[in-house]
């Protein structure tokens, strides 16, 4: 399990937040997302075996919402 | 750039649907109208009907859900316009949104573009310019007039004046030079260092401060966490409401508005962005709340322990009394300083200090010194032997001092310590040394009680003298004296037992279990220790003490405008639900109105980040 933090751009709705962390938590080899709503950011936990960054990356992006940045 | 092109989508937007309500006027629901309206329903609503249907592959219904199902109704039952409306206003709506809540984010933003962002440094003789977390440990970094320090370390060459603002929060420049230690975060006003880096990037203090600060934004509030469970089901709840009314009302249009009316938009938010702005104003002044449930406990404190050294007082001893035998002030004072500089007593340090401010710097050296352990010590200056220490002292010479006993208790009462100079004729005079308050620990102590702060205590390690001088002079409810760590901790739970939540102060790694003990910790930040920083739920970054009156004053206001915006939400949800079942409000005017209740709710939350600013002008 690997950590990694994205950076959206402005949540603006806290319906979001239940959206985003629910597809990510239905995502195989994700273990653990938390969407910061105040900051904008994703807090995701990931098997790196069985899921890549940039496969998560895109999820989100699938899902509307632009990933700025990740560390 | 991406936020130009969203204006201008907007703008698009407006155009296409003012034109379509002119044509409507004009035309009616002509084949042009309905073209018109299709088209800006469907440049509005792609991106929103993308999202519902995107979510609702992970079987979750957001508001999306619910905006593209009154759409798609509103299109069947052939009411174009509200189609057009709607859309447009949940666009435009989000927008705005996005702009405000951005705004009460600006605070911390802006103190996170403080960070440092370039460190220059020389390895083997040459200079490269590098990231800040590029550095290692060990790297000797060189820092010019108007650069930002990008580590903490020594200083192995050159002297500076250091704006130490972001660490301590004074504003006046400080002068240090080869050996002392230098932060990041901090600026070279003039002159030129080269620093030893002892701590890198996410190491450094400024760099954990603001860590802590962003982390602190997302702990959530009770009350936000209840609202976020609360909206989970709420969503499917409405939509399960607005099936049954059209069932048992066969009125389309009335379901569809009741679908847009639901939608929690203001509830949900109202918690979030009162507490980011709240932290957000806190961080801006030296105040960092880790956490919303933090915020709305600070507000709710009725009992605090302050430690006493360090917090309470400056935890650096000065002299405060002075009384002189037969000889002038002066002469007393030279006579000890020049004695003193032969020990390195941190109370000899106070009195070398008082007689520099007073006499000049002092040059001559004591001749012949000795000292003894826990009396003082005896030299010779211009031939003549004097002596320096306790009563002990005296007495192992067979000096009595019948004239300055009584003087010398009255002092030790007032929990200062004192030392006798004197000479084999008899005593010349007593200094009393003593720790001194903060500057504003007095203030403070009226300022919270006229917050309704029930107690206020102190605990301490120190003796019992020390500790009742300090207590009387503040004007305290009660203290504890010589305490061991664990002690802090038993005495804390006593206090929780009498009702109220108890806040621990203080800086110490001593106060470490305490200040987690206590319902809340707060922790003096600049020369505050590491330990007493991280355990700490708030930290008074500057160590201004006077800060904490403020601090509270902010989290209650925060828990506050919380409340106003839930109130708020509720109250318009309620009248929108009734206006919606009396048939007076339609589906555009719902979605607007629900809009401008959003919008409202973070407009409350930004004038939180003015909250302090009328007070700090006035004093």
């Amino acid at each position: 399990m690997i950590n990694k933090t994205y950076q959206l751009e402005t949540v603006s709705c806290p319906s979001c937040i239940a959206k985003i962390e629910g597809m990510l938590r239905r995502t195989p080899g994700i273990g653990e997302a938390e969407v910061l709503f105040n900051t904008s950011r994703v807090k995701v936990a990931f098997d790196e075996n069985l899921i890549d960054s940039e496969a998560i990356k895109n999820s989100i992006a699938k899902l509307g919402y632009k990933v700025l940045g990740e560390k | 750039m991406f936020n130009m092109a969203k204006g201008r989508r907007i703008l698009l937007l407006a155009a296409l649907v003012t034109t379509s309500y002119i044509l409507k006027g004009v035309f009616g629901y002509a084949p042009v109208t309905v073209l018109v309206m299709m088209a800006s329903t469907l440049l509005a609503g792609t991106p929103i009907f993308l999202k519902a249907f995107g979510a609702l592959k992970y079987k979750i219904v957001g508001i999306d859900a619910l905006v593209t199902i009154a759409v798609a109704g509103a299109l069947v039952i052939g009411e174009y316009w509200e189609a057009a409306a709607v859309t447009f206003l949940f666009t435009f709506g989000d927008y705005l949104e996005a702009l405000t809540i951005e705004k009460t984010q600006s605070s911390i933003k802006s103190l996170l573009a403080t960070a440092p962002d370039s460190a220059r440094v020389r390895r083997g003789g040459t200079e490269y310019v590098l990231a800040p977390e590029e550095v290692v440990k060990g790297d000797l970094v060189i820092v010019k007039p108007g650069e930002k320090i990008s580590v903490d370390g020594t200083i192995v060459e050159g002297t500076a004046f250091i704006d130490q603002a972001a660490i301590t929060g004074e504003p006046i420049p400080v002068e240090r030079s080869e050996g002392e230690k230098a932060f990041s975060g901090t600026i070279v006003e003039s002159g030129y260092l080269i620093i030893r880096a002892d701590r890198v990037g996410d190491d450094t203090t400024f760099a954990r401060i603001l860590h802590m600060v962003e982390d602190a934004q997302d702990k959530k509030a009770k009350t936000q966490k209840f609202l976020e469970r609360f909206s989970r089901y709420y969503t499917p709840a409405v939509i399960v409401l607005a099936l049954v009314m059209y069932l048992v009302t066969k009125d389309l249009r009335l379901a569809l508005t009741l679908l847009v009316i639901a939608c929690p938009g203001a509830l949900v938010i109202s918690a979030p962005v009162s507490i980011v702005a709240g932290i957000g104003n806190g961080a801006k002044n030296g105040v960092l709340v880790k956490g919303g449930d933090i915020v709305e406990k600070l507000g709710a404190v009725r009992t605090i322990a302050f430690d006493k050294t360090g917090t309470l007082t400056a935890g650096k001893p000065k002299l405060v009394g002075i009384k002189a035998y037969g000889i002038t002030e002066e002469e007393l004072l030279h006579i000890a300083a020049v004695g003193e500089t032969y020990s390195e007593h941190p109370l000899a340090k106070a009195v070398i200090e008082a007689a520099e401010g007073r006499i000049g710097k002092i040059t001559e050296k004591p001749e012949g010194a000795e000292f003894t352990k826990g009396q003082g010590l005896t030299f010779s200056l211009q031939g003549k032997r004097y002596l320096i220490g306790n009563r002990k002292l005296f007495e192992a010479d067979g000096i009595s001092l019948p004239q300055q006993e009584e003087y010398i208790r009255s002092e030790e009462e007032k929990g200062h310590t004192t030392i006798i100079v004197g000479d084999a004729g008899g005593a010349l005079g007593v200094l009393s040394v003593s720790d001194v308050l903060r500057p504003g620990a007095k203030a403070l102590i009226g300022k919270l009680r006229s917050r309704g702060i029930k107690k206020l205590v102190m605990l301490t390690g120190d003796n019992e003298r020390a500790a009742k001088a300090i207590s009387d002079e503040l004007g305290l409810d009660g203290f504890y004296a010589e305490l061991m760590p664990e002690d802090k901790v038993r005495i804390l739970t006593e206090l929780q037992g009498a009702g109220g939540k108890v806040a621990m102060v203080g800086d110490g790694i001593n106060d470490a279990p305490a200040l987690a003990a206590a319902d809340l910790g707060i922790a003096m930040g600049g020369g505050g220790t590491d330990v007493a920083i991280e355990t700490a739920d708030v930290v008074l970054i500057s160590s201004e003490l006077g800060k904490l009156s403020y601090a509270i004053g902010l989290a209650r206001a925060t828990v506050g405008n919380m409340k106003q915006n839930i109130y708020f939400a509720l109250l318009v949800a309620a009248l929108l639900l009734a206006g919606v079942l009396v048939k007076t409000v339609n589906l555009s005017f719902g979605m607007l109105v629900h809009e401008v209740s959003v919008l409202l709710v973070i407009i409350n939350a930004v004038r939180l980040l003015g909250y302090g600013r009328v007070a700090s002008r006035n004093r």
